[in-house]
């Protein structure tokens, strides 16, 4: 974490982006010629599943770490970060099937390369927990789950390529997400959304990163004491 | 013949020794796939099209790969052979490389019983559609390997494995089935090839520390 | 050959292993000892490389491969003979003219005649002294033995004592046992550990 800025003024932060966001896009963007107020939630859907791929992408980094130096620090951050992102990418289904009902009347869509996408690094991600939950704690519960997350970023662009060509023999695609051109202020909403939730994700990140830390000085201090 | 690749080739050796005695995993495998078959040729539904039985097929060997997969590291769990292993050998990939040749040797020949026995029940089987067999076959064996070293590590594994090799497998299917009813396969085993690649050296660069602390 | 500084092992929250300092001499012969729980086996894996410490530093001056460790699991294959195991070993060892060097273990050991059965047959001790050979086989220069007169019956014991012999002076020995005595006329260290 970036140490001159406090977690305390990091939530300030988040929440004033999170406003402007919310405030951009109901009442500056321009509503959506087509699909209508409904098209408001990929402001949220677009910059969470982007926020996703950062966070596996973060989790990743931080394994390569523990292999590298075999610290206790990296592996608590990369597990924290693939938890984030594993609930990013919950958040990124639950928008995806809203706004698929929203528009398609459906709540699911296989054509949604994105959606499948996400559905496939949610279950490898979930698989994640169960591996780690099984080992006991120890370096070679690190070294597992660094290799099994690193396993993960490869496993995002193979399976994007994958979704991509499964389509072409499954289901031609018939909807497509390709709306008209974003404007000017569109644009501007998108962005700031998208700063808003990744600024969100490191405040979450954060605490869920300081409240494991406290922990574990916890139990060292009640060992201590115990003696 | 010498160095890693004598390694390999004594290790995968071992293996191939150990179930010729014991027998335990390849029978299994070859009742497994057969009978996967049939119960698929009645979870069709009239009609349904080779197209389904092709998809079908892709499920069938998927599994049966994991179920040998469950089995690949039981020999070294007794007396933990593991550990002579890690012990004894200089460059540790070479004991995921030779578990992946014999696991890869099983696999094969429970496909050299099931491919035919596909032909003759459900649909014909070009050369595009047996290439993407073998190269999903390596890709499977590849990550199951390493994966099942993951699971063998914790309590539990007969139950993870599969949660662990089902995701990654995804994009094997995808190929695999792709080669089988694509009218344009060359796409298909090309992207099998790059799998097979992509997670063969990450298999091999990391299994290292999979063993080891 | 073994220096030790403040060793300790953690896994998780949990202490397998107090912090320990000490060194060892090539040559030397040091005897661990300690309750059940106190670490011994943490810290014979820590030195045969099996495991690495949470804190502290530890340097031992022997490669891997001139490294023999005898643990409570005999690390062969149950479904193996005797000499399939050791053919498998020595080649990964690359021990050269394996096949003499075997057949001498086989045979100062009392296994020359089970050679050829399934290790899963054997009694406990033969498995202990199979697991023995494999530890000699590439002639180490440092040997990590836990608990090795455990499972042993009397004609075992006797083998291994003379093996003992055999290598002190010309091998480092690091033994972990519970039973001082039977080493005592070898040993030139001895190191106490205590539970956490």
């Amino acid at each position: 974490m970036p140490a001159r800025i406090t977690l305390p003024t990091l939530s300030v932060i988040s929440v004033a982006l999170m406003a402007a966001a919310v405030t951009m896009i109901f009442f500056v963007a321009p509503e959506d010629a087509d699909q209508g107020i409904s098209q408001k939630i990929f402001y949220f859907h677009v910059p969470i599943a982007l926020t996703a791929y950062v966070l596996f992408g973060l989790g990743a980094w931080k394994a390569l770490r523990v292999l590298w130096t075999r610290g206790e620090r990296y592996d608590l951050e990369s597990y924290t970060a693939i938890h984030q992102g594993t609930i990013f990418g919950a958040l990124t289904l639950i928008t995806g099937a809203i706004w698929a009902k929203a528009s398609w009347g459906v709540w699911w869509t296989w054509s949604s390369n994105q959606l499948v996408l996400f559905l496939v690094l949610f279950l490898f991600y979930c698989a994640y927990f169960m591996l780690r939950f099984s080992v006991e704690a120890g370096p070679r519960r690190e070294r597992i789950s660094a290799v099994y997350a690193l396993f993960g970023v490869a496993l995002i662009p193979v399976s994007f390529l994958a979704i991509r060509l499964a389509s072409d023999f499954i289901h031609p695609t018939v909807f497509t997400r390709e709306g008209p051109q974003m404007t000017g202020t569109m644009f501007g909403a998108f962005c700031v959304a998208w700063a808003a939730i990744v600024v969100l994700a490191l405040v979450m990140y954060s605490v869920e990163l300081a409240g494991k830390r406290t922990d574990a000085h916890l139990r060292e201090l009640r060992e201590a004491l115990g003696r | 013949m010498s160095g890693y690749v004598g390694d390999v080739v004594a290790l995968a050796r071992k293996d191939l020794l150990l179930e010729l005695r014991a027998r335990d995993t390849l029978p299994a495998m070859l009742l497994f796939v057969v009978s996967t078959l049939v119960v698929f040729h009645f979870a069709l539904p009239q009609g349904a099209g080779d197209d389904a039985a092709y998809g079908l097929l892709w499920v069938a060997l998927v599994f049966t790969a994991l179920f040998g997969l469950a089995r690949a590291w039981v020999p070294e769990r007794e007396h933990a052979a593991l550990d002579g292993l890690v012990l004894a050998t200089g460059d540790r990939s070479a004991i995921w490389l030779a578990k992946t040749v014999a696991a890869l040797a099983f696999l094969g020949a429970a496909e050299v019983v099931a491919l035919p026995a596909f032909a003759v029940l459900f649909a014909p089987l070009d050369a595009a559609a047996v290439l993407g067999v073998v190269l999903a076959s390596v890709g499977i064996c590849v990550v199951g390997t390493l994966a099942s070293a993951m699971a063998a590590a914790g309590r539990g594994r007969e139950v993870i494995l599969p949660l662990l090799v089902l995701p990654l497998s995804i994009p094997l299917v995808v190929g695999g089935v792709g080669a089988s009813v694509s009218s344009e396969p060359r796409t298909y085993v090309a992207f099998l090839c790059l799998y097979d690649a992509v997670f063969a050296i990450l298999s091999w660069a990391s299994f290292e520390y999979v063993v080891t602390e | 050959m073994i220096r030790a500084e403040e060793v300790e092992k953690r896994y998780g929250q949990r202490r397998a292993l107090r912090p320990v300092s000490f060194a060892l001499d090539r040559g030397g012969f040091l005897v661990v000892t300690g309750a059940n729980g106190a670490g011994k086996t943490t810290l014979l894996r820590l030195l045969a490389g099996l495991a690495a410490p949470t804190r502290g530093a530890l340097a031992v001056d022997a490669s891997r491969d001139r490294l023999g460790y005898l643990g409570h699991e005999a690390l062969v294959y149950g479904e193996l003979s005797a000499v399939e195991n050791l053919e498998l070993f020595g080649r990964l060892y690359r021990v050269p003219e394996r096949r003499e060097r075997i057949g001498m273990l086989l045979e100062r050991l009392g296994l020359w005649e089970a050679r050829r059965e399934r290790v899963s047959a054997y009694s406990r001790g033969m498995r202990q002294r199979l697991a023995l050979c494999r530890v000699l086989l590439h002639d180490p220069e440092l040997l990590v033995l836990d608990e090795p007169f455990t499972a042993l019956d009397e004609e075992g014991a006797d083998r291994l004592d003379e093996e003992l012999r055999r290598l002190v002076g010309a091998s480092t020995v690091v033994l972990a046992t519970h039973d001082q005595d039977r080493v005592a006329g070898l040993s030139t260290g001895h190191l106490a550990l205590v539970a956490s």
